[in-house]
C-alpha cells in the first residue's frame, strides 16, 4: 500500500476523528452468500464505510476530498472513488496543479492502473497546453522504469496530439532505441512521429533516412523483429519500391553472410521473391550456406527458402509450410 | 502431457480464502462482476457451473445495475461498460438474459458511442477499442446491434489498424494482442473481417509464440497465460490457428497451474488468480483439450451458452 508523507503518522480510526462525528458509516452489502467472497482489513472497511456515506449523500466537501485520497491509497483501482473525487474537484474548484502532484505520487507504484491514467488525462485536459512539457517529462520518468508501459505510451500520444510538444520526439525515440533497440513501443512511436508530426514533413520526406536507420538497427541485431516490420511500414502503400530498394536485398545478404540469426532475413528474402525480385547468385549462395540441410531438395529457390525456414524456425513450421504453397508463379 | 487439475481449480474458484489481511482480495471489490464472469465461465467450461447457486448470483448481479441501465463492478458502484458486458455474460451463462430490461441496457450502451464511431467506457469519456468490442459483443448478445451505428463503429476500429496488421487502443497506438482480440472480435461479430489482412496479422500473432511455447502480447515481451486467450482466439477468428505449435502452448498453460492449491498464474511458479485461471482454461478449451466445453472465440462464452442466447427473441 502506498501512502503520502502526511499519512505516515499512525492512522487514527475514522470513528475517533471529531470532524467525522456526524456521519453514520454505510457497510458493504455483498448479499447473503457472496459469489466471490472477499476478506477485508479493518482499516479498509472503515474507510470505505465512510466513503459510501459521503458518496450516497453526495457530499462534495473538503473532508470528502481528503477521504477519497485515503480510499485511493488503500485501493487505487476503485473507479467509483476516482469518479466521485472528480465531482468534488469540480465542485470545489481545486487547483489542478496540486491534483497532478497527487497523481504523480500515486502513479509511481501503480503505473499499470487504468483509473489513474484516465484521471491524469482528465486533469491534463483541463490544464491545457501549458502542461504539455510536464506530461512529456512525466511519461519519460515512467519509461525510465518501464520503457514499454502501454498506458504511458497511450498518454504520451494523446499529449502530443492534444497539447503539442513534438519538437524533440524523434530525438527521444533515438534515445530509447539506443537504450534498447528491441523496444517495440519506441519503434511504434517512431512511426507515429514520422507520420504525424506537424514539424517533419511526413513519411515521403522522411523515408530515405528512416530506411537507413532501420537497416543500421537490423545489422546490429538481425534477430530483432521490430526494424524488419518498420522497414515494411515505411513502404506501406508501395511494396514495389521496397522490393526495388537495393538496400533491402543488400541487408538480407549481409545478415546471411554473417551467419547470424537469419529467420527475419530469410523471411524478407521470401517477401522480395514473392514480388518478383530476381535474386543475385551471391544471395542464393548465402541462403544455401545457412541451410541446416546439406542437400536441400527444392529446385525452386523460393521453395528452398521456405524449407530452410521450417528447419531454423520449427515452432512456426506450419506457417512456413503455408508460405511455400502461396509463392506466386515465377516468371 | 501434464494433467489438468480440474477438481483443484474448481475448489480454488469456489473458496477464495477469507484472510483478513489479504490485500489481493481487497483490491478486487470494485470489479467483482468481472471476477464473477471469470470464475463462473471457468466453472462452466469445466462442467461444474451447478456448484453455485444460480438465483443468488442473478439476484446479486441485478443489484449491480444502475438506473441508467449500465452495471457497476459491484453493488453501489457507478455504471461502466466493462461491468455491463460481464453482467450480460454471467446472465447468459444461466440462460437468464430475459430478466433484463433489454431496452434499458441497450440504450445505456448505445449512449456511449461517439461521433467518430468510437465508444467511451462511461460518462467520463475514456476511449479505447476495448469498449468498441464490449459494446458490440453486449448488443449482439441482446440482439440490439441496431441501436448503434455499426458502420461508424467498424470505421473507427479500422482506423486503429497498424501496418503490422495488428490493432492498438486508439489510432497510432502500438499493436497489442489484447487490443487485437477486441478489434478482431468486434469485426467478426459485425461480419467485417474482410478489413483484416489475415495473412499479415496471422503471422504477427504466430510470432508471439516463444521458445517455452507460451505466447507474449507484443514483440520482445514475456509470455503470459492470458495471451493464450487473446492471441489464440484472434487466430481462430481469422482461421490461422494452425500456424502456432499447439502442443507446446498446451504444455506451457499446464505448467502455469498451482498443482497443490489449484488456480493458474501468468507464468510458471507465479501466484495464481481468477483472471489467469479463466484465461488458461479458456485457452485450453480453444486448443480442444479433452474434457472441456467448447468456447466461442468471439463471444468468450461456452458455445452452448452462445447458441441459447442466439435463440432468444430479442424482444421483452
Amino acid at each position: 500500500m502506498n501512502r503520502g508523507v502526511e499519512e505516515e503518522r499512525a492512522r487514527i480510526p475514522m470513528s475517533q476523528r471529531p470532524e467525522w462525528a456526524d456521519i453514520r458509516p454505510v457497510p458493504q452489502y455483498d448479499g447473503p452468500n457472496p459469489v466471490v467472497p472477499i476478506a477485508y482489513t479493518d482499516e479498509f472497511s472503515e474507510t470505505m464505510d465512510y466513503f459510501r456515506a459521503v458518496y450516497l449523500a453526495d457530499e462534495r466537501s473538503p473532508r470528502a476530498l481528503q477521504l477519497t485520497k485515503e480510499a485511493i491509497f488503500l485501493n487505487s483501482g476503485n473507479y467509483t472513488v476516482w469518479q466521485f473525487r472528480r465531482l468534488i474537484l469540480d465542485a470545489l474548484n481545486v487547483d489542478l496543479h496540486e491534483e497532478l502532484h497527487f497523481v504523480d505520487q500515486i502513479t509511481k507504484d501503480n503505473s499499470k492502473n487504468y483509473q489513474i491514467w484516465h484521471h491524469r488525462r482528465w486533469v491534463a485536459e483541463k490544464l491545457g497546453t501549458q502542461i504539455a512539457s510536464k506530461e512529456l517529462e512525466f511519461t519519460r520518468e515512467i519509461f525510465s522504469q518501464d520503457a514499454k508501459n502501454y498506458h504511458a505510451w497511450s498518454h504520451r500520444q494523446w499529449v502530443l496530439q492534444a497539447l503539442g510538444g513534438w519538437e524533440n520526439e524523434l530525438a527521444y525515440c533515438d534515445e530509447l532505441l539506443e537504450d534498447d533497440i528491441f523496444n517495440n513501443s519506441a519503434w511504434n512511436q517512431r512511426y507515429f512521429v514520422v507520420t504525424r508530426s506537424p514539424l517533419l514533413g511526413g513519411l515521403e520526406v522522411m523515408r530515405d533516412s528512416e530506411v537507413a536507420f532501420a537497416i543500421k538497427a537490423i545489422l546490429a541485431k538481425p534477430e530483432n523483429e521490430s526494424p524488419w516490420r518498420y522497414l515494411h511500414g515505411l513502404y506501406k502503400n508501395d511494396v514495389n519500391s521496397l522490393v526495388n530498394d537495393p538496400r533491402v536485398a543488400s541487408v538480407c545478404l549481409d545478415v546471411l553472410l554473417d551467419k547470424r540469426d537469419c529467420v527475419h532475413a530469410l523471411n524478407m528474402v521470401l517477401d522480395l521473391l514473392s514480388h518478383h525480385h530476381q535474386p543475385s547468385n551471391e544471395l542464393k549462395d548465402a541462403v544455401d550456406a545457412v541451410s541446416p540441410d546439406p542437400k536441400p531438395s527444392d529446385s525452386n529457390f523460393a521453395e528452398r527458402v521456405c524449407s530452410i525456414l521450417q528447419l531454423v524456425d520449427p515452432i512456426r513450421a506450419s506457417y512456413w509450410r503455408w508460405r511455400k504453397t502461396s509463392i506466386p508463379a515465377q516468371d | 502431457m501434464a494433467e489438468l487439475m480440474t477438481e483443484k481449480h474448481v475448489k480454488y474458484i469456489l473458496s477464495v480464502e477469507k484472510k483478513k489481511d489479504d490485500f489481493e482480495s481487497v483490491v478486487m471489490e470494485h470489479l467483482r462482476v468481472n471476477g464473477a464472469y471469470w470464475g463462473l465461465t471457468t466453472l462452466d467450461i469445466l462442467g461444474k457451473l451447478d456448484a453455485v447457486d444460480q438465483d443468488e448470483v442473478v439476484s446479486w448481479i441485478m443489484q449491480c445495475q444502475h438506473e441508467s441501465g449500465g452495471f457497476g463492478g459491484n453493488i453501489g458502484h457507478d455504471p461502466h461498460i466493462l461491468y455491463t458486458l460481464s453482467a450480460i455474460q454471467v446472465l447468459a451463462l444461466f440462460d437468464k438474459i430475459d430478466v433484463l430490461d433489454v431496452e434499458n441496457v441497450a440504450n445505456y450502451i448505445a449512449s456511449l458511442q461517439n461521433e467518430d464511431g468510437s465508444f467511451s467506457g462511461d460518462m467520463w469519456g475514456e476511449i479505447d477499442t476495448r469498449f468498441s468490442y464490449i459494446a458490440i459483443c453486449s448488443l449482439a448478445l441482446l440482439h440490439r446491434l441496431d441501436k448503434i451505428n455499426v458502420e461508424r463503429a467498424v470505421k473507427y476500429i479500422v482506423s486503429c489498424k497498424n501496418l503490422d496488421g495488428g490493432f492498438g487502443c486508439t489510432p497510432g497506438a502500438e499493436s497489442h494482442a489484447g487490443q487485437i482480440f477486441c478489434c478482431v472480435g468486434a469485426l467478426a461479430i459485425t461480419g467485417s473481417l474482410h478489413h483484416v489482412d489475415k495473412d499479415l496479422l496471422g503471422w504477427w500473432l504466430c510470432e508471439r509464440q516463444v521458445k517455452s511455447g507460451g505466447l507474449n502480447g507484443r514483440p520482445e515481451k514475456l509470455p503470459d497465460v492470458c495471451y493464450s486467450w487473446w492471441v489464440l482466439s484472434s487466430l481462430i477468428m481469422i482461421d490461422r490457428v494452425h500456424w502456432i505449435d499447439k502442443g507446446k502452448l498446451v504444455n506451457f498453460i499446464l505448467d502455469c497451474q498451482d498443482k497443490e492449491n489449484g488456480g493458474i498464474s501468468d507464468r510458471p511458479d507465479d501466484a495464481v488468480d481468477v483472471f489467469h485461471t479463466y484465461f488458461g482454461v479458456a485457452g485450453l478449451s480453444l486448443l480442444e483439450f479433452p474434457g472441456l466445453k467448447a468456447i466461442d472465440p468471439a463471444y468468450a462464452l461456452p458455445v452452448d451458452v452462445f447458441a441459447a442466447a442466439s435463440n432468444h427473441d430479442g424482444m421483452n
